[in-house]
């Protein structure tokens, strides 16, 4: 979030952006004091390191025109210059930021506006570490001329190898895209700024089957949500002694591994919501089995397969069709069989750090659950504001079979056993 | 704060209050010291986050909330102890005398210590966590074969006390009886763990088990800090053996500027203690019982912003270091090894005065 505008005047350290990097969001302090004469980026941008952010006019007037190639970076400071500020450092022409500069003519010499960065031009030194830069160095190659294939382009000693056995030397290619989601419907999509202006991607596959799904869920079962906030603290509470246990060390338990037993539970006790509306028939299919859906982010899309018989699982039993289910979406090796027949539904957005969501029921179920994030909150006990884990399960239900007090009563149910987990579970 | 029993002169509203077994024989004026230097090193923290983040340092821990704790022990020092701290003692290092640019040199990576220890009396900072706790032990039992009265004084964090290297040093001070104070800032956080989960007793009980006494005092009053360390250092160094402070406070920041403590720890509770901030109380105190009036309050503030400005200017004025001098002040005497390393990297044409 900007906290200035162009125009504004600012003083040393006055905060100017939140930036969020891997690790954290921190608030820029300004290096100078002066006037912003431009901002660059919006919010949401990612920005990369050496990019200018902001540009500053400091001292008297006689500013330099905002977009004038580099000076010299001696040239003093408070002279009416433009001070262009980066995340780490100013891209110079040399490549690798100039972090310490020796004493020069000038005191504190004010980094100077790095030549335009286009996606062509690198803004940083090729990264490589000291023994491969050696090797290099040994075989008579320029490193800037490998392109790296290690870890965020890492050059590694296989890819000087490579060059050293025959290979070309090969250009440096653009700045790998910017992290962020660049996946979309199963494909990669180009940088904003690379990437053609309109992009057409065919509908197909994955993509079509949750649309075609989407849409006749959508437009034939009339959908109602309900929703409930639980102190999930016990849970949280249990899976962590649980984890602890030698015994439950090859076991991976999450808080879905409770919530998918917790709502099997639940479909026991109200068999009403393990139901199907047969519009066609005319009938609504009521099934004392549990094939329970999870919702799966692959690589290749959403993806919804099922545990057959997940309500005669136990917690283990349970944890581990959960993880097989997981690696095999996530792998590709997902069976047709595994998608098909789903009876209750369970989308977990916890880990995308959300609250909460209203999804769309796969056709042929009649509610599917959403999981949020769980998160410390303050809870009222006894009258008392206290720190609890608290999360929010979500329903949506087909309301032509499903009425608010039966959906009322599973939600509650999964919300007691969350709330209060172990005797649900011994009671099993 | 808890019903655990802590040593406090001074509450968070500013009010003198009395203990049984500590009593701050203190002034006027050196409260009101005292609440200059714990200004200055808190405006100084603040400048030297601001050019981390401006790309000016690598990396800075902020001490933040921790002023009372360091200010009040840093007083506590007579010129022949010596201090050996963490990354986290720039407030001990202000009292020790040494200039603030120096401190930023090895955040600024153009120095691997920033200064020299039997200068300062003040060891270099120790990024490996609780490593300093045996080297001060070490020392301590130097100064008493040596028959030297001073007392040697460690600072760590409650992270710290988690370390094999502090526990070692625990059981060497209590079996030999080391002149040593060791000083645990508890400020409720190991970066992300808190310290309910690394003890389950409170910290200065540790002590108990090793053989020496341990105190937890409020390290947010810098009164009550400064009477129990100068009575531990006294101790100390009249043999008494060595002493564990756990001095309670809270980390109001980051743990360094790499971290994001709103991932793991709620607003509430940084909410509660800034109402037990350490500078706020003393200042209350002295408006309240010293008439002491505004104007000196900023002038003291004035004085900080001036020093604040100053470090700013010496650290972009920094130069960068000979690449070679890597390899000095590693061994006291010539090492092969280093001497091979030295030449190599001359032979690849780094450093030597290429630049």
């Amino acid at each position: 979030m900007w906290k200035v505008a162009v125009g504004d005047t600012i003083a040393l350290n006055q905060p100017l952006i939140d930036i969020e990097t891997a690790k954290a969001t921190v608030e820029l302090p300004s290096p100078y004091a002066g006037v912003v004469t431009k901002l660059h980026g919006e919010v949401g941008d990612v920005v990369p390191v050496g990019a200018p952010l902001i540009e500053i006019e400091v001292g008297g007037g006689d500013a330099a025109p905002l977009a004038t190639p580099a000076e010299p970076a001696t040239t003093p400071q408070g002279e009416g210059r433009t001070a262009v500020l980066v995340g780490y450092g100013v891209a110079t022409n040399e490549g690798a930021p100039t972090r310490h500069r020796r004493r020069g003519g000038a005191v504190a010499p004010a980094p100077a506006p790095p030549a335009p960065i286009t996606s062509t031009a690198p803004a940083l030194a090729p990264r490589s570490t000291p023994p491969v830069r050696l090797y290099a160095k040994q075989h008579g190659i320029d490193i800037e001329s490998i392109q790296g294939t290690g870890r965020d382009g890492l050059i590694t000693r296989s890819d000087v190898e490579r060059v050293v056995s025959g290979g070309t030397p090969r250009a440096r290619s653009a700045p790998a895209a910017p992290t962020g989601v660049t996946r979309f419907v199963g494909h990669e999509l180009a940088p904003w700024e690379s990437g053609p202006k309109e992009e057409r991607i065919p509908v197909r596959g994955v993509l079509r089957s949750m649309a075609d799904a989407m849409v006749q869920s959508a437009f034939s079962a009339p959908h109602a949500a309900a929703w409930v906030r639980v102190d999930a603290s016990k849970s949280v509470e249990l899976l962590s002694a649980l984890k602890s246990r030698p015994s439950m060390a090859n076991v991976r338990l999450s808080p879905l591994t409770l919530v998918a037993l917790a709502l099997c539970d639940a479909a026991r006790h109200f068999p009403g919501i393990n139901s199907r509306f047969d519009d066609a028939a005319g009938e609504v299919i009521v099934r004392r089995s549990v094939a329970l859906g999870i919702a799966a982010d692959t690589p290749r899309g959403l993806i919804v397969p099922n545990i057959k018989d997940a309500d005669t699982l136990d917690l283990v039993g349970m944890a581990d069709a959960l993880t097989t289910l997981v690696e095999k979406a996530r792998a590709g090796t997902t069976t047709p069989n595994e998608m098909i027949g789903t009876t209750l539904t369970i989308t977990n957005v916890g880990p995308f750090g959300i609250d909460g969501a209203m999804p769309i029921l796969p056709p042929g179920t009649s509610a599917i659950v959403a999981v949020g994030q769980i998160a410390k909150a303050p809870w009222v006990v006894d009258d008392e504001v206290v720190v609890r884990h608290v999360v929010e399960i979500a329903m949506s239900f087909d309301h032509r079979c499903i009425d608010g007090a039966l959906a009322s009563s599973v939600l509650a149910h999964v919300g007691r056993f969350l709330n209060d987990p172990a005797p649900a579970l011994l009671a099993r | 704060m808890s019903e655990i029993p802590l040593v406090q002169l001074l509450t968070p509203e500013g009010e003198r209050v009395t203990h049984p077994e500590y009593e701050s024989t203190l002034g006027k004026d050196e409260i009101f010291g005292m609440h200059r230097d714990m200004t200055i090193i808190r405006r100084l923290c603040n400048e030297a986050t601001s050019l981390q983040r401006q790309g000016q340092l690598a990396l800075w821990a902020p001490l933040q909330g921790q002023e009372a704790a360091q200010i009040g022990a840093g007083r506590a020092l007579q010129p022949m102890d010596f201090t050996f701290p963490s990354y986290r003692e720039h407030g001990i290092a202000w009292c020790r005398g040494i200039p603030p640019e120096k401190w930023l040199r090895l955040f600024r990576a153009v120095d691997h210590g920033g200064w020299d220890p039997q200068q300062y009396r003040h060891s270099v900072p120790t990024i490996v966590i609780g490593n300093q706790a045996l080297n001060a032990v070490g020392y301590a039992m130097g100064v008493q074969r040596d028959g030297a009265e001073e007392a040697t004084m460690v600072f760590f964090g409650d992270g710290a006390t988690s370390e094999g290297d502090v526990n070692e040093a625990f059981v060497w001070a209590g079996s030999f009886d080391a002149p040593i104070v060791f000083f645990v800032q508890n400020n409720q956080w190991a970066i992300s763990e808190p310290t309910v989960r690394q003890s389950k007793i409170p910290l200065y009980r540790r002590a108990e088990g090793f053989g020496f006494p341990g105190i937890r005092v409020d390290g947010n009053d810098v009164l009550a800090v400064h009477e129990v360390t100068k009575r531990a250092l006294a101790h100390a160094r009249e043999g008494g053996g060595p002493t564990l402070i756990e001095a309670f406070t809270y980390r109001m920041g980051a743990h360094t500027t790499s971290d994001d403590p709103t991932r793991y720890r709620i607003d509430a509770d940084v909410e509660v203690w800034k109402h037990r901030d350490p500078l706020e109380r003393v200042k209350a105190y002295l408006v309240r019982q010293h008439q002491v009036p505004a104007s000196e309050f900023d002038a003291t503030s004035a004085e900080a912003d001036a020093l604040a400005a100053k470090l700013r200017e010496d650290v972009l004025a920094m130069d960068s270091p000979d690449p070679l001098s890597i390899f000095e002040y590693a061994y006291a005497d010539v090492h092969p090894l280093i001497e091979e390393g030295k030449r190599d990297m001359i032979e690849l044409g780094v450093g030597g005065g290429a630049h």
